[in-house]
């Protein structure tokens, strides 16, 4: 063996790391007596109650309790019981369940930025309603020695909450300052600032008019939109977390003896014999050195026959074994993997979003100069004019006030959270933050196939041409394989009502196909090569009755779910639908023609999916790319904005803007709608703040803005702001 | 006036004693799931005591 000799000839040196990462794989293996499980199908009072007693009954089970605003379980153990078995028992009580990594889940248990926002908030929400109720009794007509009592109050409760609840902004904008930028938070923090010193002094001097309650509802409800965009990312975030998690990284080990040990993916070591089983996805680079089986690499390249797999030949990580369990020997693990090092080169790629100005940095841009400039010009005026400091500061101080950006900080997150939680209830996750905005201008609809159009698993075409005996001997043949191929012709012939032919010595052979005896003769179906049939360009396989030559059973790929709405629908309202795909040209065509897309694309390599995408682009069209696999991530990353489905490899969903948690396709036409109603209503709510502004800072400028007629007009517009995003639900 | 001494303190620290009891709420995890809060007020599983 050449591990044993890669061992002996340095024996302590690389024996060392070997132990290192076995003995962490054991610490992890103890620790892990709190399993997550994600189980989708708790909805009421009762699931909770069935679940919870089903996981408590099972032994080595101390505590179990379910969430279900995540529907998730999270259940104590001692131990010795393990995820599978847990998720046999829910099984057994009706709930489908999946073992959630822990270490991918880690970053969301406690949302402390969230905590964080919420607490600066709540503080601000109890000053500011006992700073308005001191600053009610003043404006209905509190006098002299009670109107500065209450002044002082006010003073003694604002400074310590703004001191608190204020930090998010000041820390935005001295970091802004610091680059030499402006941003929103500049003019937020100087209005704050300057509404404290001039409340401050005109307090000191027994003045009439402090602003305290307004620097405090300001913060409020800025504080508000902040939780609110917070909020929303936080649960795109979750949402994306828990599809990674849904991947437990663990790999079959072989060990010397010839047994085989559950490990870490993370643990792995170039040199180690890993065995796959039918169904697994590789999780290294390596080279067959047993077993012969079928590889699936549509993630990788798009295409969608299998390819035969047989010692010495290379697999990369991504790739899904189909039909007999194959022992790997690693040649690059983890961050070497090609499958990796391709995630990495989309990453360095410029992508759309980066090159896209959301509408709020545009307004911001546009605001915070001009607020200053107004407040400044104000300011110099009334000094010129009237003589006096401390009546230009305080105008100056109302002018900020009034032109807050209250309405401007609520009218982009209040209608994102609006939008994205409409679109979530339909099965769409929003994980960027401007992809609703960049969806609302998309023209072209780029499609990739395999496993986005399709839905990846095969569907027999036109069984009805054979007859009945061939029908049943392939049902009895198909029986005894767990390949794709063979699962789909026993459902479809079992569908039509038939039962198998009586086979004898029924037996797989990995790679190849099943083989049988009837009576006398020997039965084969199986690869197209094996039975000395000719090969076709689409997916089949073959049937050697022991009698004339080989019967072919062609496949098409079955339709993903919605798919030919989708198409329809976004065609209809007028969109360029385009399908790009690495498949073959036979297939691809099929498949156009199918859906009435006019315009396709056979063969692509992943560079040419990414580059025709671009220069649609560079003709000034606005393309949407909807991919699912390692080939399209580039394509994703370089279109203006990009969908995958939930199904997709995790470098394709990571590299898309929004996620399609359902295996329907049919919310895409209807996202669109949702993004640009969504767009048009911050728009709506831009010029409401526009139109307060244009009454309010008039009557600031020429001195009539009170603390009342401040409040009034801050709390009306930010209200009015919010009220408008909520029509979109 | 005079009555003001006593109203002003007291308010606030009625208000103080609302604020305290939502920094409690947050900070021992009551906000993870309200989905799940609303209905198992529905279960027949309750019991009598508050577990140890």
């Amino acid at each position: 063996m050449t591990e044993a000799a890669a061992f002996s000839a340095c024996p302590a040196c690389s024996a060392a790391p070997a132990a290192d990462a076995l003995a962490k794989g054991q610490a992890r293996a103890l620790r892990e007596t709190h399993i997550t499980l994600s189980v989708p199908a708790v909805h009421c009072a009762a699931c909770i109650t069935t679940v919870e007693h089903a996981l408590a009954a099972a032994p080595g089970v101390a505590a179990a309790r379910v969430n279900l605003t995540l529907k998730r379980a999270s259940v104590e153990t001692d131990g010795a019981v393990s995820a599978e078995d847990l998720v046999q028992v829910l099984a057994r009580a009706g709930f489908e369940a999946h073992e959630l990594d822990a270490g991918t889940l880690a970053a969301t248990q406690t949302d402390r930025a969230g905590r964080d926002l919420l607490m600066r908030l709540a503080v601000a929400g109890f000053a500011s309603m006992n700073v308005m109720l001191l600053s009610v009794s003043v404006w209905s007509g509190a006098e002299d020695a009670t109107r500065d009592m209450f002044h002082w109050i006010s003073a003694a409760i604002t400074l310590p909450t703004i001191a608190f609840s204020g930090q998010p902004f000041f820390r935005n904008a001295w970091s802004a300052l610091k680059a030499g930028r402006l941003n929103m938070d500049v003019p937020i923090s100087l209005a704050i600032a300057l509404a404290l010193v001039t409340s401050l002094w005109e307090t000191m001097l027994s003045g009439e008019h402090a602003y305290f309650d307004a620097a405090l509802t300001l913060t409020f409800f800025l504080l508000a939109g902040r939780y609110l965009d917070h909020r929303t990312r936080a649960v795109a975030r979750s949402a994306a977390e828990e599809l990674a998690a849904l991947e437990v990284p663990r790999a079959q080990r072989v060990q010397a003896d010839g047994t085989s040990e559950t490990v870490e993916v993370a643990a792995l070591r170039p040199g180690d014999l890993i065995l796959v089983r039918p169904g697994g996805r590789m999780p290294v680079d390596g080279e067959i050195t047993e077993g012969r089986s079928e590889l699936d690499r549509s993630l990788l390249t798009g295409e969608t026959v299998p390819v035969f797999a047989a010692p010495g030949q290379g697999v990369s990580a991504g790739e899904v074994n189909l039909t007999g369990p194959l022992t790997v020997r690693a040649t690059a693990v983890g961050r070497d993997t090609s499958l990796h090092r391709m995630a990495e080169l989309v990453a360095i790629a410029e992508s759309g979003r980066s090159r896209y100005t959301s509408l709020a940095d545009r307004a911001a841009k546009l605001y915070a100069p001009g607020v200053h400039i107004l407040s400044a010009l104000a300011f110099v005026g009334w000094w010129l004019y009237s003589g006096d400091l401390r009546t230009a500061l305080n105008i100056a101080a109302a002018v900020l006030i009034i032109t807050c950006p209250c309405a401007l900080g609520l009218a982009v997150p209040a209608v994102t959270t609006a939008a994205s939680g409409r679109l979530f209830k339909r099965g769409m996750l929003i994980k960027h933050e401007t992809a609703l905005e960049r969806l609302a201008e998309v023209d072209t609809v780029v499609f990739d196939k395999t496993g986005t159009l399709t839905a990846g698993t095969p569907a027999p075409l036109d069984l009805d041409r054979y007859d009945r005996p061939t029908l049943e001997l392939v049902l009895a043949l198909a029986e005894g394989s767990s390949h794709p191929l063979s699962l789909a012709l026993s459902k479809a012939i079992r569908a039509m009502g038939l039962a198998p032919a009586r086979i004898t010595d029924l037996t797989e052979r990995p790679g190849y196909g099943t083989e049988a005896r009837m009576g006398d003769r020997i039965v084969r179906l199986g690869r197209a090569s094996w039975l000395g049939a000719a090969e076709s360009d689409t997916t089949a396989t073959y049937l050697d009755a022991g009698q004339g030559a080989p019967v072919a059973f062609r496949f098409t790929d079955a339709l993903r779910p919605g798919a030919a709405e989708a198409v329809a629908a976004l065609q209809a309202v007028g969109k360029e639908v385009i399908l790009i795909s690495g498949d073959s040209t036979a297939a691809v065509e099929a498949l156009a023609t199918r859906l009435g897309i006019g315009k396709w694309m056979a063969g692509a390599l992943p560079g040419d999916k990414a580059a025709r995408v671009s220069a649609l682009q560079e003709k000034g069209a606005h393309v949407l790319m909807v991919g699912d696999g390692l080939n399209d991530t580039a394509a994703l990353t370089t279109a203006h904005v990009s969908i995958s489905p939930a199904s997709a490899l995790d470098a394709a969903r990571v590299a898309s803007d929004i996620v399609l948690l359902g295996g329907d396709l049919s919310p895409i036409p209807e996202a669109l709608v949702t993004a640009q109603k969504a767009t048009a209503r911050i728009r709506e709510n831009f010029r409401i703040a526009t139109l307060y502004n244009v009454i309010a800072v008039p009557l600031a400028v020429v001195g009539l803005a009170t603390p009342l007629v401040a409040a009034i007009a801050m709390s009306t517009s930010s209200i009015t702001v919010s009220l408008n995003a909520l029509r979109l639900r | 006036m005079n009555i003001l001494v006593w109203l002003i303190p007291i308010s606030l620290l009625l208000g103080g004693v609302g604020l305290l009891g939502f920094l409690y709420t947050l900070r021992s995890n009551q906000y993870e799931d309200p989905e799940g809060d609303a209905r198992r007020i529905l279960s027949d599983e309750w019991d009598d005591h508050p577990k140890p």
